[in-house]
């Protein structure tokens, strides 16, 4: 490109026809400043409009037709259900103490119902970090340790096979039951799935087995789904290492109960099995409520920010919606309800919207102002969640093995009421036959509808062809920047600085120079490559950091953070020293760091838009105005306008909250407040990501932090 | 026996005196000693274990040889005949289910779940008696005839690869066997109406009157199988012609409704059930073409074995029991209808207890009289039935649209301890598992990551296959098929073989309609080829004229099917392919351009050339454009 600059400037020289697509690149690099601020505001903006441009949902599989056919739940199911929560929360099935009573006793049921039961027993395995297994399916690489006898779960698995059906396909019910402390809503949730049981053992039109899972939760209840997962989709037939469950002494007891009681072979010892998973719901029932009505949570983020059909949401939010009376929700960012900008900023779009309606009637985008709100917070809440990649149920389990599901969580009004109990089991059983009644008609997979979108309502979503479009604005002054950077700093240093201005003067033919010039920005490259792989090293600490015996969090946090700098700074002295080599050759140095960073920045976001979009999107947020605005400071006190202090003030302030921790705790405590932020937090809170393989991790620790700490040294150089 | 003699006499009097001659040749042929077409209809009902009755329809017909009197036929179908003529068929089997048979609870050990148990939908398997390189033609044709007879989709499995040529894993071993299964074919009336009209009296007379079509689809299992045999290609020796052999195999569940009202008082009390309450319909009278007509009932040896403990106690053993009465009025059960015979099985191998099977004659009923048998329970029974020696399930392992496992698991039932106990003096005690599994082409196997486990300890392969046969898929071209033969010892508990594969991808115009549901993959069979169910019930004259007990009394090797596994393959999105195309055609005519332009542009070169132009006068219009665009490059430059 300095080439084809030299030659415009002689007179002499005939030009070169330039193509129109190169002159709009010309054009937009050397205008880059404008195009840079108009892309980012409006990439904001795009985002804050998200809300308005969402459209409402509908089923657009046909197959599904929800609500078609009458609800066959009656009174009898209803009282089949109750009478299992009686004996359930009955005291004396509480006297043992490992609960194995109560999972008896719903075998039991279920064998009455005519099902095949089996009970699956399990040791859980607790999450832990294995630097290289991201991405990696859920099933390799768990390497089995010494389990003693005392910690097994027991799930019970209860499967009705389809009357008529091939047998091919299944949909899975789950309920988490912990036999130890188990509230009444859990027993209460377990009524309702008998209900539902115990009504289609009887219905003609399954098509589809059905497996309810009874999912025991003293270990977690993602734990229990997962463990039992994982037998289903891939046992080990052989067991060398492992001590069998079955060796226990307490599960032996387990099956001698069944063996005499049963007259037909319906209960066996050995893992049951049906077919492919079409869809699974998880039921479950809160215990504490402060509700004035009957509502239903639904909860559908699976981890790195998975979602299931829109599908599946669509029917469960169809009919607990016009079927059933309840109330949907999905989770919002409270805190965001209350905040006045949102309100003002929701009501300044309503306005926008009444005067564009005036234009022309044909206009109708604008929503309320309270909906805005109401949209904004499920929607930054849908993001958060996405973003942080971690399952927020037991439904994520299923999603590491394509089977949509989601989890359905009912929170009625006010407890302990027979009338009242009877009239929840009745609704919450309808609504979960509707829904299994709707997946058993499918023909075909979840297909038809979106898997990449984001809620702002239960009955209100946003697509990612319109998402993107935010991202697409933010992230697209990137690589104009990144080369107007590099052109400006080829080719000004030529000139002596302050010359700039009147390059013609000054006729460099030396094309030897020229060569070595323009690989100068391999020396960058280079220290944007190391200050990454440091940034990989310091994404694999906390896996050594974590072996160490008896450590509390705020320990290992200091560890890691001592470790990080030290490493850094060797990384730093050993390599070459960067820093200080660029000092010595170029003073315009920081011009093609920050132009090789900001590529970098670029790639990493791209890529990461395609694993998880919304970690993405935030990252963008985050760091792009930083990356876009990173100025030796020192250029900034030497100018002295205030232009240059305003800039001053923002790479300050952006440096600080772009550094992942602040960000954290900066997050933390506008969701809870600032009292009770500890140090240590922080290193729980990646702990978790990294337990639940979150590519989130992998983002902050390889993209955040090297570009924060390549800015920051953008922010201190000495030139 | 008089029934011989009954259907001439009764077409005397349907038709005229044209068909007399005939009838008369016909006569006479038959008193030299030839055989003649015949016809039997029989219905056997068993009361199953989980409260529910099998219902198992029978109907042979035999045609003698095509010598004896042309192309013409009285009885038999001659859709059938000409069929068998034509593509020289030597055995066939077409069978059409709906449903699973429930190995464990209804049995895999006697000859009825052992012949009749099939995989869903369609299954066609056929010996030729063809040379080797007409055989593809035969089946080709075959599949599209019995398509178009039986309304069934029987023609996909024309394509060679949907169809398998065993070595000798399945039963009737021979080179010339083709065996294809259609799993997603949905069996409906529409395919038992021509099945029914292959039969003399179709569903207006005889036994096939009970097939109302709302109760036999309101079952648990349906399967209907037609099977034939013919020797009549092989011109020279014995000829016994074409048998044709249909049966329907329904499970019922006797008064659904009133078991859910009893449901907490007396849910252990077997349903008492009468041939009208369960196909609503009676007998009125035989099939007058039939040569016998008859009804069963048979009570399996482990039910049998549990109704005689009371009478035990007694002191009444069973074996004088035989001519008393105390058969059909046991204390437990009440029959309506007091039976012709009864037949005891001679022997089994469990010698723990004899089946019974109470035989009612037919033809003693009338318009006025239907024939309407009910079996009422006082007490509550509950056995088992004999299930095989292993049971078999098969199913996927592993996750995502790239590979996985297929696991057919092997776990020992019952009867196995039975079986170790009574073979535990000889210590080298083996049991021979057969296994036949065709994979579509599209699901690659690889056949060396098979692999063994016994007992969940992983095994040598060598140590436990004694024979293996592997026909390796190929590209839209033939499955895979996979034949073992597994030889496992008897104290096995269990047993498991994997074998890995990639999911291939398809063509965009070979996905079917539905390719988002998945594909299908067909049941794997195994057999026990040691162990045959046949049940011999005591010897009689009158015995080996009824062709359901004949069949009975064939050895025929314990079967079982494993399920049809679902495969979800990775889809391309059917509902855009058009702006797919067009967006990969923009990013592809972006990308080239841009990258020749670059490679094929000489910039030397092009600074010559525009030094030559500019020596020479340069027009007008280029003057301006270069003006213009050094004042935009200009003004780039001035604004940083």
């Amino acid at each position: 490109m300095a080439e084809t600059k030299e030659k415009s400037l002689s007179d002499e020289k005939p030009k070169p026809r330039v193509r129109p697509i190169v002159r709009l690149g010309i054009f937009l690099i050397s205008h880059s400043f404008l195009v840079s601020v108009v892309c980012c505001t409006a990439g904001v903006l795009a985002l804050f409009l998200l809300p308005v441009l969402a459209k409402n949902t509908y089923i657009s599989e046909n197959a599904l037709m929800p609500g078609s056919a009458s609800p066959m739940l009656s009174n009898q199911h209803v009282s089949d259900g109750n009478r299992l929560v009686k004996d359930l929360t009955n005291p004396n099935s509480k006297s043992s103490e490992t609960g194995i009573e109560s999972h008896k006793i719903i075998a039991q049921y279920m064998l009455d119902l005519g099902a095949e039961v089996s009970f699956h027993k399990f040791h859980p395995q607790m999450n832990q970090f294995h630097p290289l297994h991201f991405f990696s399916s859920p099933v390799s690489g768990k390497i089995q340790e010494n389990y003693s006898c005392s910690s097994y779960g027991i799930n019970t698995v209860g499967i009705i096979r389809a009357p008529r059906g091939d047998g091919k396909e299944a949909i899975v019910l789950v309920t988490p039951y912990n036999a130890l402390k188990s509230g009444f809503g859990e027993a209460l949730s377990l009524g309702i799935a008998y209900s539902v049981f115990s009504l289609l053992t009887q219905v003609t039109w399954l098509a589809k087995d059905i497996i309810w899972l009874v999912a025991d939760s003293q270990y977690g209840e993602y734990a229990a789904v997962a463990a039992w997962l994982r037998e289903y989709q891939s046992p080990k037939f052989s067991s060398l290492s492992t001590p069998n469950a079955e060796m226990c002494p307490d599960v032996n007891n387990l099956f001698e109960l069944k063996g005499h009681s049963i007259s037909g072979s319906k209960f066996s010892n050995s893992f049951r099995r049906a077919g492919t998973m079409a869809a699974a719901l998880v039921l479950k029932v809160r215990d504490q409520n402060e509700q004035f009505e009957d509502t239903i949570s639904i909860y559908a983020e699976a981890s790195n920010g998975q979602m299931p059909n829109l599908d599946l949401i669509n029917v469960v939010n169809y009919l607990a919606v016009h079927r059933q009376g309840l109330r949907v929700n999905v989770e919002k960012l409270w805190p965001l309800l209350n905040s006045s900008w949102l309100k003002s900023l929701g009501e300044i779009f309503e306005s926008l919207a009444k005067v564009a309606k005036s234009l022309y009637p044909k206009w109708k985008f604008g929503i309320p102002a309270t909906e805005y709100v109401e949209g904004t917070a499920t929607l930054a809440s849908s993001l958060y969640y996405q973003a942080l990649g971690v399952p927020t149920g037991p439904h994520g389990a299923f999603r590491d093995y394509q089977v949509d599901a989601i989890t359905l969580e009912i929170s009625p009004k006010f407890s302990l009421d027979k009338v009242w109990r009877n009239d929840i089991l009745l609704r919450g059983g309808r609504l979960i036959e509707g829904v299994i009644r709707s997946v058993n008609n499918l023909l075909e997979k979840f297909h038809q509808s979106f898997f990449l979108y984001l809620l702002t309502s239960p009955s209100k979503f946003v697509s990612v062809g319109v998402y993107m479009i935010a991202f697409a604005l933010l992230i697209a002054p990137l690589p104009m920047v990144a080369a107007s950077l590099y052109v400006d700093a080829n080719s000004s240093s030529n000139y002596s600085k302050g010359d700039s201005s009147t390059p013609s003067a000054i006729t460099d033919t030396d094309e030897h120079g020229i060569a070595i010039r323009s690989w100068r920005w391999l020396n960058s490259a280079k220290l944007v490559f190391i200050v990454h792989l440091w940034g990989a090293i310091v994404s694999l600490l906390p896996y050594f950091i974590s072996q160490i015996p008896d450590c509390s969090p705020t320990t290992s946090f200091m560890i890691w953070v001592l470790l990080s700098i030290l490493s850094l700074l060797t990384s730093n002295s050993v390599l070459a020293s960067p820093l200080a080599c660029a000092k010595a050759t170029q003073e315009k140095e920081w011009a093609l760091v920050k132009s090789v960073t900001i590529s970098s920045v670029f790639i990493g976001l791209g890529l990461m838009s395609v694993i998880n979009f919304a970690t993405a999107e935030i990252g963008a947020l985050l760091m792009v105005p930083m990356c876009l605005l990173a100025r030796p400071l020192k250029l900034d006190v030497r100018a002295g306008t205030l232009r240059s202090f305003c800039r001053l003030i923002c790479n300050l302030v952006l440096g600080h909250i772009a550094f992942p921790p602040a960000a954290f705790f900066l997050l933390k405590g506008m969701l809870d407040g600032f009292g009770n932020a500890n140090v240590g937090d922080f290193w729980m809170w990646v702990e978790s990501l990294w337990a639940w393989n979150s590519a989130t991790y992998l983002f902050i620790g390889m993209v955040q932090l090297p570009c924060w700490v390549l800015c920051v040294s953008i922010l201190f150089h000495t030139c | 026996m008089v029934l011989l003699q009954r259907p001439h006499i009764l077409l005397l009097l349907i038709d005229t005196h044209q068909f007399l001659q005939c009838w008369i040749a016909f006569g006479s042929a038959n008193e030299e000693g030839q055989q003649q077409e015949e016809f039997s209809e029989e219905l056997l009902v068993k009361p199953l274990p989980d409260h529910k009755l099998l219902a198992h329809f029978h109907f042979q017909s035999s045609a003698p040889p095509s010598t004896s009197n042309g192309c013409h036929h009285h009885l038999f179908p001659k859709a059938i005949s000409q069929l068998v003529q034509k593509f020289r068929v030597k055995e066939m089997e077409l069978s059409f289910t709906q449903g699973r048979w429930n190995y464990e609870s209804w049995g895999g050990f006697d000859p009825i779940s052992s012949s009749n148990a099939k995989p869903p939908g369609v299954e066609l398997w056929a010996v030729f008696d063809v040379p080797q390189h007409h055989i593809d033609a035969s089946w080709k044709n075959l599949t599209h005839t019995l398509s178009g007879l039986f309304c069934a989709s029987i023609n996909f499995l024309e394509s060679t690869a949907t169809y398998s040529t065993p070595e000798w894993s399945f039963p009737p071993a021979s080179g010339n066997v083709r065996y294809g299964t259609f799993p997603c074919e949905a069996v409906c009336t529409e395919n038992l109406t021509p099945w029914l009209r292959l039969l003399p009296c179709r569903d207006k007379a005889g036994i096939a009157l009970l097939l109302d079509r709302p109760s036999l689809y309101r079952g648990f299992y349906h399967s209907q199988r037609l099977h034939l045999t013919s020797t009549e290609s092989s011109s020279e020796g014995i000829d016994s012609g074409i048998i044709l052999e249909q049966t329907l195999t329904v499970v019922l569940q006797p008064n659904s409704e009133r078991a859910i009202e009893v449901h907490a008082s007396e849910k252990h009390v077997q349903p008492s059930w009468s041939l009208s309450s369960i196909f609503g319909k009676q007998v009125s009278g035989r099939c007058v073409l039939a040569k016998s007509s008859s009804v069963y009932l048979l009570l399996d040896w482990g039910l049998v074995a549990e109704l005689k403990f009371p009478n035990k106690e007694n002191g009444k053993s069973a074996a004088n029991g035989l001519t008393s009465e105390n058969f059909w009025s046991n204390p437990s059960f009440e029959l309506s209808v007091n039976p012709d015979r009864i037949f005891l099985e001679e022997s089994s191998s469990h010698s723990k207890s004899l089946s019974i099977l109470y035989m009612f004659q037919v033809e003693k009923y009338s318009e006025s009289e239907p024939f309407d048998i009910g079996l009422m329970w006082k007490v509550p029974v509950a056995w088992l039935c004999q299930q095989t020696p292993l049971h078999a399930s098969r199913f996927f392992m592993g996750s995502g649209n790239e590979r996985g496992a297929i696991a057919i698991s092997l776990k020992s039932t019952q009867f196995t301890e039975g079986f170790m106990s009574a073979n535990s003096k000889d210590g080298s005690c083996e049991l021979r598992v057969d296994v036949f599994q065709v994979v579509p082409w599209y699901v690659k196997v690889y056949f060396h990551s098979l692999r063994v486990f016994v007992d969940q300890q992983p095994r040598a392969v060598s140590d436990f296959i004694e024979k293996i046969h592997v026909s390796p898929s190929k590209d839209k071209m033939s499955p895979g098929v996979m034949e073992v033969v597994l030889k496992l010892p008897c104290r096995v508990n269990t047993a498991a073989l994997t074998i890995e594969f990639d999911k291939g991808f398809l063509r965009i115009d070979e996905y079917p309609p539905d390719a988002n549901q998945g594909f299908d993959i067909p049941s794997a069979i195994i057999s026990f080829p040691n162990f045959h169910a046949s049940m011999v019930f005591l010897e009689d004259d009158s015995l080996n004229r009824s062709p359901l007990l004949s069949k009975f009394q064939e050895k025929c090797p314990v079967m079982s099917y494993t399920e049809v596994l679902l495969v979800p393959l990775t889809t391309p999105d059917f509902s855009m392919p058009y702006n797919v195309s067009t967006i990969k055609c923009t990013v592809f005519a972006l990308y080239f351009g841009s990258l020749l332009n670059v490679l094929q542009r000489r910039v030397a070169e092009e600074e010559r050339f525009l030094k030559a132009k500019a020596a020479k006068k340069t027009g007008r219009l280029p003057l301006l454009l270069s003006k213009l665009s050094a004042k935009l490059r200009g003004s780039g430059i001035n604004q940083d």
